[in-house]
């Protein structure tokens, strides 16, 4: 009797019928999930209990005879610091603006893309090219254009437009969008090919019908192909945002957080006192804020999104 | 899988297109041009051309900009690398040591793919193939660590493996690396294996295969555009990857090449030319790799993530 229920598929699960051939088989899955788990175990879920462990310290590295116990100091220490909130609204201002960008060009670029045309299967690889680009090799691409004796200003210059010998990364706001613009290059072919791959499933009888109905370009894309489009660019911007809030290699080489503190994003300063400060116990504390404020956001961000859905349907 | 075809199949939808239109015939080489209907249906050219022109130009111009540093010699300021110098890639690869930071960041790239294709084909079996307890929760963890940010993991990994002696060990960037890209590349596979139909196996059990066996013979092969997707993108994250080699390789001789080239950026007086050359040394296997797999990653996301 056991082995006949232990051999049944259990109630309720959408998936595939089970195709077990031996009891033998009974514990295959997991023998085959365990090198994933395992290190899933030690190296991810394990760190983040330090994490909460090493907040309640001071912990630093290179001076060690400071470290103990401190209780929520680190915590007390975090809202009180200036440079903790001005990191906190720079990335939200990062993050939006890197998304809603991203989003913009990436969906029109798909746009253009998906439609037929001489030398579309060029035009895809090469629109396409900065995906695979690392944050550090776009700084070094963008910092030779940036910087004033190697970029474009000397050539502007010499047309008559701006001046000699200035960078966009002197200054604090020509910084952002400077980091703004080079992260852009190499983050909307994310955003491209994702929206592609989910344009290539809409049947073109759809189109068909609604031009049999006289809809024109406009009308068939916001009624036939933004409501496709809708999980996708759900999944995407809320991947995407998740991803810009992390993004550390661009800003930690193009700016490192300056001009000042300017640029610094949260992930970025918490790389910056574990990196270079060695302050564990203080960046453990900023990374909890911002696991925190990570998971707030996806619960909120998929919570209003099936809301939508439902007003829809 | 079949209409991802169409991807990297330039003219296919013109195939697609023609039993539609009944008049297309009658015209022969015309084509569709010249039908009212056709004409509407058809986005203007130049509302393909211009725009698309536009961004080409922003997408290729850093591109020329650091190749144009990289072969074209010190103290020029035209703006055709004329004529060629291959001084600077002399200057990375011996001086200022790109020959060690590039053997250094294959040899990681490569055990981070094979690790990760080969967990990801096990785990992607598992919640493919059968059901068991605990699979749900499984599925839940893997996602769930998708929210995890590397940054975040510096301080408690770096702990980690200096309790293990891993600190300046290669392996403690392919353990990270790993780790991180592991979990969307065994639900991107399970998607891949759910896509062939397990009747292909059963039958090659019929025949006397093991499990095993019946796997590596019928379902690996239509595994392969899944394998090349799955595979390229651990390279390139591997390859790419900065933060956990900055934090936890410490000498010279075990750098990769992104922290060669922060550390290029980072000095005093750059040399521009040796630092475009490190840039394009950085990026051609990237390159060729994604060369390789680019009509793959489309059809790969559309049929194994998407539908998956």
């Amino acid at each position: 009797m056991a082995v006949l229920e232990a051999d049944a598929p259990p109630a309720g699960t959408g998936a595939p019928p089970v195709r077990r051939r031996r009891s033998s088989e009974r514990w295959t899955p997991y023998a085959l999930i365990a090198p994933t788990a395992a290190l899933i175990a030690v190296f991810l879920i394990y760190p983040i209990g330090n994490v909460v462990y090493y907040s309640l310290f001071k912990y630093n590295v290179i001076k060690p005879w400071a470290n103990g116990f401190v209780g929520l100091d680190n915590y007390r220490q975090m809202l009180a610091d200036p440079l903790f909130w001005n990191s906190l609204a720079f990335t939200t201002k990062w993050v939006l603006v890197e998304v809603v960008l991203q989003l913009v060009f990436g969906v029109v670029l798909a746009l253009l893309i998906n439609e037929s045309f001489i030398g579309r299967t060029l035009a895809r690889s090469l629109v396409f090219s900065p995906w695979a680009v690392s944050g550090v090799l776009t700084t070094t691409i963008w910092l030779l254009i940036y910087n004033p004796t190697t970029g474009f200003a000397r050539y502007l210059a010499d047309f008559g437009i701006g001046e000699y010998g200035t960078s966009p990364l002197i200054a604090g706001n020509s910084a952002f969008w400077a980091a703004v613009v080079a992260e852009l290059w190499r983050g909307v072919p994310f955003f491209a090919i994702l929206i592609l791959a989910d344009l290539q499933s809409i049947s073109g009888d759809l189109y068909e019908a609604a031009e049999v109905d006289g809809a024109g370009p406009v009308r068939k894309f916001w009624s036939i192909t933004l409501p496709h489009l809708r999980n996708a660019i759900i999944l995407t911007t809320l991947l995407r945002s998740i991803w810009e809030f992390n993004n550390v290699d661009l800003l930690y080489t193009l700016t490192g957080g300056g001009p000042g503190h300017a640029t610094m994003t949260l992930p970025l300063y918490v790389a910056r006192l574990a990196v270079d400060a060695k302050e564990f116990g203080y960046g453990s504390a900023l990374t909890m804020s911002a696991f925190v404020i990570l998971a707030a956001f996806s619960i909120t961000y998929l919570w209003f999104s099936r809301m939508g859905r439902e007003d829809k349907s | 899988m079949s209409s991802a075809h169409s991807v990297a199949a330039p003219g296919s939808e013109r195939v697609v297109n023609t039993p539609d239109s009944s008049d297309d015939g009658s015209r022969g080489a015309g084509r569709r041009r010249g039908s009212s209907l056709a004409r509407a249906r058809r986005t203007p050219r130049w509302a393909i051309y211009v725009p698309l022109a536009l961004y080409l130009v922003f997408t290729l111009v850093p591109f020329y900009w650091i190749l144009l540093f990289a072969f074209r010699e010190t103290g020029s300021t035209a703006l055709f690398p004329w004529p060629l110098t291959f001084e600077h890639f002399g200057t990375v690869w011996n001086v200022a040591g790109f020959a060690v930071f590039f053997k250094n960041s294959v040899i990681i790239a490569m055990l981070t793919l094979v690790l990760t294709t080969v967990f990801a084909l096990l785990g992607g079996y598992a919640l493919a193939r059968f059901e068991f307890r605990g699979k749900a929760a499984f599925m839940v963890m893997m996602l769930c660590t998708q929210f995890i940010p590397g940054a975040m993991m510096l301080i408690p990994l770096f702990d980690i493996f200096r309790a293990a002696g891993l600190i300046n060990s290669l392996w403690s960037i392919v353990v990270a690396d790993t780790v991180f890209h592991l979990p969307l590349s065994l639900i991107l596979m399970m998607g891949f294996i759910r896509n062939i139909p397990i009747e292909l196996e059963e039958a090659s059990w019929i025949d006397g295969c093991g499990r095993f066996r019946g796997f590596l013979a019928v379902a690996l092969p239509l595994l392969k555009p899944g394998i090349v997707a799955i595979s390229s993108f651990a390279f390139i994250a591997s390859w790419n990857n900065f933060l956990f080699a900055l934090m936890f390789l410490n000498s010279q001789d075990q750098f990769t090449v992104p922290v060669g080239l922060s550390y290029m950026l980072g000095e005093y007086s750059v040399d521009f030319g040796a630092l475009a050359a490190g840039g394009v040394v950085a990026v051609v296997p990237v390159v060729l790799v994604f060369a390789y797999v680019q009509k793959f990653l489309v059809q790969g996301l559309s049929a194994g993530a998407v539908k998956g």
